[in-house]
């Protein structure tokens, strides 16, 4: 009946392991009576979990983000906090529960914290950046959101019910396959990763088919603004490279359930095939990462330089080689494998030349502030701690290109240093940067500029005490995921290390302060134009928050910076003659419910429950036959209706001047 | 225009069922030996996405606007490095164990 599944996959077995999963339990349970003491689940279901429109379904996306945020950092902490006290010491936590920790941080991190972080802010923003009234298929949009909310479920699932993989975030063979992990631990992180990675192929496809097909009139390719780019190039990345993923975690899944030999030694399998399918989703995912990172920083640093972006062109040449030469470089995470000097050769450098278009983008940003009006909003502050902190781990990462030196490096904290270079100050930075600039577009208000700023300082100076100690490490030859040590020399790095991660933990306090603080001042700060910044891109020309059909009448493009463009003729906030009814998708629960069974199959297979698979396997059939037949999916804004949505907007606008 | 498509999409049908059969047929009646079955379905494979290409997709080389061309060379070039570089890679390391 439970397959698997008994009394025993509770947690009581260690005080740490059950806190877990009791702090998860009262999380749900909080939120759950707060939305019942605010009476709020008809309106949630209605405008929120069961909203097409892309704006709301990237808030959701967002928020789970920073949900899964604090997730991660809290296994971050606990493992800073492990390795300071485990010289000669077991320190609290045994090495199966360290080693759960360290791959659940990597999972969540990457796939449930960055990814829809990312899929948020190109929901919210592409869409008005490009002047169209939503993606091109929004109920998929919801689809993808429920699906990888789905894959977040179960890996929170994995704290109260069972016990996460102890593979890493990688997954490697053979120690993920049947033998070595005979627990639910791979299968809980394989089914999250599959489940979630058809939800970003599919938004991959959304936003690719969107930005190709629903520009507004007049926009060509070469007048789309660079985030728009960025978002483009990731998208392309998503479409090809997640099948890759896929492919791997379900050929593991196939070794794990039926006894295939993939990636097993025996019976003709390969375990080396599998790094080499992982990685060729891998490194795409870097950039799928980075490069929106990359076009938000591009976004702000014209806005609050007060100049135009430098060398518009060459940014869109180089995040397109970035984008292409992403697929040649997968191998330099496995160059200790042992390839022949060729292939490794090959491979250190193509890795070097891909240096080099990003080091075109770091000078398009400096030249862009050279001699600017610049404006240190938290934005901007996030941008410039970017440029200083990136370069320093673009090169490593050049120092780890060279074969050679990664056959002495690899697996060391050198490398951890290196990668958590990259992420938090290239990936991380620019999406909160995103995230203090486009938040009162999203929701009318400005977040506030003092919390703003301690929290960059904090996340900066966090940073740099957390990882340079990292990279002495590395090359005193600590090895990464290290349970506990005998070598007195390293703990002092890693006490450093801890503070470090201390810091950042008072960088993520500032950001929830901030929230709070914004949102009881929320009127002092109202956006009651639409644009705060003095911005020069689309997204500025609609009220903030915008309506539901995002502009009432879809603007002519006639310049790279459409909205700057308008104010100087005088033509931005000019009221067309007459109004238009307009076409919009309704809203559907089947997003939920497709994210609900899927949720509920991943669970089902984890656990071996066989017949729960066939019924909720039977059940997305069934919704998704349902949904094709449906023709009655949108409904028409009358012109009378859009009139007063505008005028108010109008209204209070001239109540402000 | 509808029937044209519906036909077009049992024939791609059909087609796809039958070459998904044949590697199927031979595995299970172990017909070949092992090197020989493995170019068969490498063989069927590429078949099927040709099919898939002109029923489902609708692509032919005389009515496929530019565009479309262009993505499908894209794709074909990124499956060229991912298909080849793995090929590349795999067989490498085997005759490096092999020694």
């Amino acid at each position: 009946m439970f397959g698997k599944l008994t009394i025993e996959a509770l947690p009581l077995y260690s005080a740490v392991a059950l806190t877990g999963a009791l702090v998860t339990v009262g999380g749900v349970l909080v939120v759950a009576v707060a939305i019942t003491w605010l009476g709020a689940w008809r309106s949630l279901w209605t405008e929120w979990l069961t909203s097409v429109d892309h704006k709301r379904i990237g808030i959701m996306y967002i928020v789970l983000a920073l949900v899964m945020l604090m997730r991660g950092f809290v296994d971050a902490i606990m493992m800073r906090a492990q390795q300071s006290m485990s010289l000669n010491s077991d320190g609290y936590l045994p090495p199966e529960h360290f080693d759960q920790i360290f791959s659940s941080h990597g999972t969540i991190m990457i796939f449930f914290m960055a990814m829809p972080f990312l899929t948020g802010l190109i929901n919210i923003i592409m869409p008005l950046q490009i002047g169209t009234r939503d993606v091109a298929f929004p109920f998929l949009n919801s689809v993808s959101l429920w699906l990888t909310s789905a894959g977040a479920g179960l890996i929170m699932v994995s704290l109260v019910i069972g016990k996460f993989s102890t593979a890493g975030w990688t997954g490697y063979p053979p120690f993920s396959g049947i033998e070595y992990s005979p627990g639910v631990g791979v299968d809980y992180w394989i089914w999250a990763l599959l489940i979630s990675g058809v939800g970003s192929t599919l938004s991959g496809i959304n936003f690719v088919v969107t930005i190709l097909k629903r520009r507004a009139p007049g926009m060509g390719l070469m007048r789309m603004t660079p985030f728009t780019w960025t978002a483009l190039c990731a998208s392309l990345l998503m479409v090809f490279a997640f099948p890759a993923l896929t492919v791997a975690c379900v050929l593991l899944a196939l070794d794990r359930l039926l006894g295939m030999h993939f990636f097993t030694n025996a019976h003709g399998g390969n375990m080396m095939n599998y790094p080499n399918l992982f990685w060729i989703w891998g490194h795409p995912e870097v950039y799928i990462l980075i490069l929106p990172a990359f076009g938000v920083f591009s976004e702000v640093v014209a806005t609050f330089s007060k100049k135009r972006l430098f060398g518009y062109e060459s940014l869109v040449y180089a995040t397109a080689a970035i984008a292409l030469l992403s697929f040649t470089v997968w191998l330099h995470h496995f160059f200790t494998m042992g390839s022949s000097a060729n292939v490794n050769a090959f491979f250190g450098v193509a890795t070097m030349v891909i240096a080099v278009p990003t080091g075109v983008k770091v000078f398009n940003w400096l030249l862009t502030m050279y001699r600017g009006r610049i404006d240190f909003h938290p934005a901007m502050l996030w941008t410039v701690g970017f440029v200083a902190t990136f370069v320093i781990g673009g090169m490593t990462g050049v120092l780890l290109a060279m074969p050679p030196g990664d056959f002495l490096l690899h697996n060391t904290t050198f490398l951890v240093a290196h990668f958590h270079n990259m992420i938090i100050p290239g990936v991380l930075f620019g999406y909160l940067a995103g995230y203090m600039y486009w938040f009162p577009k999203a929701f009318g208000f400005a977040l506030d500029r003092k919390w703003g700023a301690r929290s960059f300082w904090c996340w900066v100076i966090g940073f740099l005490l957390a990882f340079m100690p990292l990279y002495a490490l590395g090359f005193k030859g600590m090895p990464r995921r290290m349970e506990h040590y005998d070598d007195p020399s390293w703990q002092p790095y890693l006490l450093v290390a801890s503070l470090g991660a201390f810091v950042v933990l008072l960088g993520i306090g500032c950001l929830v302060m901030q929230l709070y603080v914004s949102i009881r001042d929320r009127k002092a700060t109202a956006d009651v134009t639409g644009d705060p910044w003095d911005g020069r891109t689309l997204e500025w020309a609609t009220s903030s928050p915008p309506p539901v059909y995002n502009f009432a009448v879809l603007p002519e493009i006639r310049d790279r910076e459409p909205f700057l463009d308008m104010k100087e003729r005088g033509v931005a906030y000019q009221r067309p003659a007459a109004y238009q009814d307009i076409e919009l998708p309704r809203n559907s629960f089947v997003g939920v419910a497709l994210g609900g069974l899927a949720f509920a199959l991943g669970f089902a297979v984890v656990w071996h429950i066989w017949w729960l698979v066939v019924v909720c396997g039977l059940g997305m059939w069934v919704v998704l036959i349902a949904r094709s037949s449906d023709d009655d999916t949108e409904y028409r804004l009358s012109a009378a209706e859009v009139a007063r949505i505008e005028d108010a907007r109008y209204r209070a606008m001239g109540s402000r001047t | 225009m509808e029937r044209h498509g519906l036909r077009s999409y049992l024939v791609g049908f059909a087609l796809a069922v039958i070459l998904t059969a044949i590697p199927f047929a031979l595995v299970a009646m172990h017909a070949l030996p092992p090197s020989r079955l493995v170019i068969v379905i490498a063989v069927a494979a590429i078949l099927q996405v040709l099919v898939h290409l002109r029923f489902f997709l609708h692509l032919d080389l005389t009515t496929t606007p530019r565009e479309n061309l262009l993505a499908v060379a894209f794709t074909a070039i990124l499956l060229f490095i991912m298909v080849g570089g793995s090929l590349w890679i795999m067989v490498d390391l085997h005759s490096r164990m092999s020694l």
